[in-house]
């Protein structure tokens, strides 16, 4: 498969002859492969480097309609120091809100190394404007957002109008400016496999840094699977343009084997070279006490109780 | 690099015993001159047991006791029979890790497939055939078909254990006994097994299992009280026992080698058919009769599919089979290391290329990494001969035609894979395709719902499914 990428934008019809030339995905033989790595065994010395690993990876994330600025304080907080008890414990990857709370967090983050992460496009639905959508995403870059994770319009890649969903990409793209762009897939609405390689096609030829499987307000999200896919059609991406796209699987990655499992997932499709915060994030919340329960227990060969660990 | 940490399975869970003695009538015996023979662990050439090789003398005794329990066995209600065959399912469910770890030990093969693969079929055959006990009367052969008597079974040492359950489950259910021979190089599961059937108190003699090589199989084929002989294993042996059993009365079935074409088409999922060529070669080290060792592919697709499958390979892990990470284990024997050896250095002088990805081999055990064979003609030795190792020989073609002709082009015909995201080119090449089983856009799937067996060299007889009743049943 060689298109021609150049012109590939130049028409829907000619986007769409690169969208369904792709090889398909069979689900099932996609569904056994993620479900035996799901079966590899990380122990000890290897599951340290991994829990670690994931740690620095998380995009730490609040997308509530009930966020406050106190509530952001918190959050990063806990970004720069999860675990206040031992400061050997990495920081995150990044810290994820909603464009209002972006100054909050810029303000919190400062100096810490930590990025501030903004979710933009009319989130989680992506339903609006054109205009709207860019005037939101330079508003949160204005605000100092490191990187801006939109949403793609669903609607318009399920009834074939790729070109729009490109154009969109491409214009959120335009007013990132120097911000790092994630595109948002929501897997679970594009329901097939087929869907979410042609979608993540569309959004790295349309510029995107990142392809993210959910926005976590749509079941199933970050499933073994589509982040299989993803990873895959992110290693044919760079084999065929040179280019390197990261993935963020977001949504449902609640413990540390969740978390594992998606390491195992990167070793063993795409390697190395994705093994990395610049290219690899966990879009999570939760799983971060998971991880921290689990670091400590490898450590000391103790559990800890919940409350041991700040909730934020 | 992400490294994985070993994590081996533990030893602990199985006790063997140092040595074993024949399992007749219901109950442990000294075989009467047969002499005691090492059993080794293939991935470290420990020895892990002794076994003795049963004396014509033996398995006259086995025949003998098969022969008193056929009365009772077959006069019990296929609703008692069943009875049993659950019993025992359940029991090799509890036992699982058990029996996947000495199985593994035995063998050589990763314990993510004994234990993700092996054991579960195993159940899952002794379940299904436990269901059919008391349903005979309904499979299509009659009111009341009645059992052949007394089954004389011989089985490789690829799956030890699952073979032996395709053949004692249904053999059961229909209501015969067995004596049965495991191979030489793999028996202490099937040893293990009969201490099962004793926990499930099974009525002596139902099961007997003896231990032996060569001559202890032909004498089991030629014993003249044997009804019926179940056979898997080499198409050479297999030849021998249809010689031998010819004009005795004796029911046969035989299934035997394969040279399968696994079929990739461009419009094929590829990554999936990649993961797919991967699992039917590589899987259980290619000790598979239905195994897909040669790759048919569509030039239009051929470097793209080649260059991802190599890539693919270099992720395979060798190593440990109790390592629950391992992907490939070590070979059988020594004599299979060779044989595959053989045929590989024979490809490289027919002039196919030959590729493995770096890959450090354990010192000690019987080891061959995962070989790949481009380059390769249809008269090439490695394309028509069974390897019966890690060995792919790949060879492409241009149209569909051109596939069935070659995929038909082999002695064999057990099995063939299509891999087409083209519903209805599966169904036309599986028209076409010479082979027991035609899988589509997977490969190496079983079921024991679903009769496996196969066309010309590769055997006749279908075993699983309401298709595999009929080898146990006079009909």
């Amino acid at each position: 498969m060689t298109p021609s990428l150049a012109d590939v934008a130049s028409s829907n019809v000619a986007l769409r002859n690169l969208l369904h030339g792709l090889p398909g995905v069979d689900r099932v033989g996609a569904d056994q492969r993620a479900a035996m790595l799901g079966t590899r065994s990380i122990k000890t010395t290897s599951k340290a480097l991994a829990i670690d690993l994931a740690i620095r990876m998380v995009d730490l994330t609040t997308l509530e309609g009930a966020d406050t600025p106190g509530k952001v304080r918190a959050l990063c907080a806990k970004a720069v120091r999860p675990d206040p008890g031992d400061p050997s414990v990495p920081k995150v990857a990044a810290v994820c809100v909603y464009p209002d709370m972006v100054s909050r967090a810029v303000e919190a983050l400062a100096g810490s190394g930590v990025r501030v992460a903004s979710v933009a496009t009319a989130f989680p639905s992506g339903r609006s404007s054109l205009e709207v959508k860019v005037a939101e995403t330079a508003f949160a870059v204005g605000a100092g957002a490191d990187e801006i994770d939109m949403v793609i319009d669903r609607g318009a890649f399920l009834s074939g109008d790729y070109l729009k969903v490109f154009e969109e990409i491409a214009a959120v793209k335009a007013a990132c400016g120097t911000a790092h762009l994630k595109v948002i897939l929501e897997t679970g609405e594009l329901a097939t496999y087929d869907n979410v390689r042609r979608a993540a096609w569309l959004a790295m030829l349309a510029g995107g840094d990142f392809v993210k499987t959910s926005t976590g307000k749509v079941q199933p999200a970050a499933t073994l699977p589509v982040t299989l896919v993803m990873l895959e059609a992110v290693r044919d991406f760079l084999s065929i343009t040179g280019r390197k796209v990261g993935v963020k699987p977001a949504g449902g990655i609640k413990t540390t084997k969740d978390a594992i499992k998606m390491l195992v997932l990167v070793n063993e499709t795409v390697g190395d070279g994705w093994l990395d915060p610049d290219w690899f994030r966990l879009g999570a919340s939760s799983v971060l006490n998971d991880l921290l329960m689990q670091r400590q227990k490898l450590a000391t060969g103790r559990y800890a109780g919940p409350d041991y660990f700040t909730l934020d | 690099m992400f490294e994985y940490a070993p994590a081996p399975e533990s030893r602990a869970v199985v006790d063997i015993r140092p040595s074993y003695r024949l399992f007749v009538g219901g109950e442990w015996t000294d075989s009467q001159g047969g002499t005691a023979h090492k059993t080794v662990n293939p991935a470290s050439e420990e020895a892990l047991s002794e076994v003795v090789w049963a004396t014509e003398a033996d398995v006259d005794r086995a025949v003998g006791a098969a022969r008193k329990a056929f009365g009772v066995w077959s006069a019990l209600p296929g609703s008692e029979r069943a009875k049993y065959l659950f019993r025992i399912a359940r029991i090799i469910q509890e036992r699982s890790r058990e029996l996947a770890v000495l199985e593994t030990l035995d063998n050589g093969k990763p314990i993510r497939e004994s234990r993700d693969v092996d054991l579960p079929l195993v159940a899952a055959h002794f379940f299904y055939y436990a269901g059919w006990a008391d349903k005979l009367g309904h499979a299509g052969y009659g009111p009341d078909p009645r059992p052949l008597g007394v089954a004389g079974q011989i089985i490789p040492w690829n799956f030890p254990l699952l073979m032996l359950a395709w053949k004692i489950a249904p053999a059961l259910a229909c209501g015969n006994t067995v004596v049965l021979k495991p191979a030489e190089t793999t028996p202490l599961t099937a040893l293990l097994f009969a201490e099962i059937c004793q926990q499930a108190d099974l009525p002596p003699g139902v099961v007997n299992i003896v231990t032996g090589a060569g001559e202890t199989g032909a004498a089991l084929v030629n014993h003249p009280d044997v009804n019926k002989i179940a056979f898997t294993g080499s198409t050479e042996v297999g030849r021998q026992i249809a010689r031998s059993v010819a004009g005795s009365g004796k029911r046969l079935t035989l299934e035997l080698g394969g040279k399968a074409a696994n079929i990739v088409f461009d419009d094929a999922a590829l990554d999936q058919a990649v993961e797919g060529v991967v699992n039917g070669i590589f899987f259980n080290q290619g000790h598979v009769c239905c195994a897909g060792s040669r790759l048919l592919v569509q030039e239009s697709v051929a470097e793209e599919l080649l260059e991802a499958l190599k890539r693919r390979l270099t992720t395979l892990r060798l190593g440990d089979p109790l390592d629950k990470n391992t992907d490939i284990g070590a070979i059988n024997s020594a004599a299979q290391l060779a044989k595959i050896r053989e045929l590989s250095e024979a490809g490289e002088a027919e002039g196919a290329e030959r590729w493995s990805p770096a890959c450090p081999l354990p010192e000690r055990g019987y080891w061959f990494p995962p070989t790949i064979f481009t380059g390769v003609a249809q008269s090439h030795r490695i394309a028509r001969e069974e390897v019966f190792g890690p060995v792919l020989s790949v060879l492409t073609f241009r149209t569909p035609a051109e596939a069935v002709e070659k995929a038909n082009n082999t002695p064999y015909g057990l099995s063939a894979g299509v891999w087409t995201e083209k519903g209805s080119r599966i169904l036309w090449m599986a028209d076409r395709l010479r082979a027991g089983v035609v899988w589509a856009n997977t490969f190496n799937r079983f079921d024991p719902t679903s009769p496996f067996g196969g066309y010309k060299e590769s055997g006749y007889g279908r075993e699983g499914g309401r298709h595999g009743l009929e080898a146990y049943l006079d009909v």
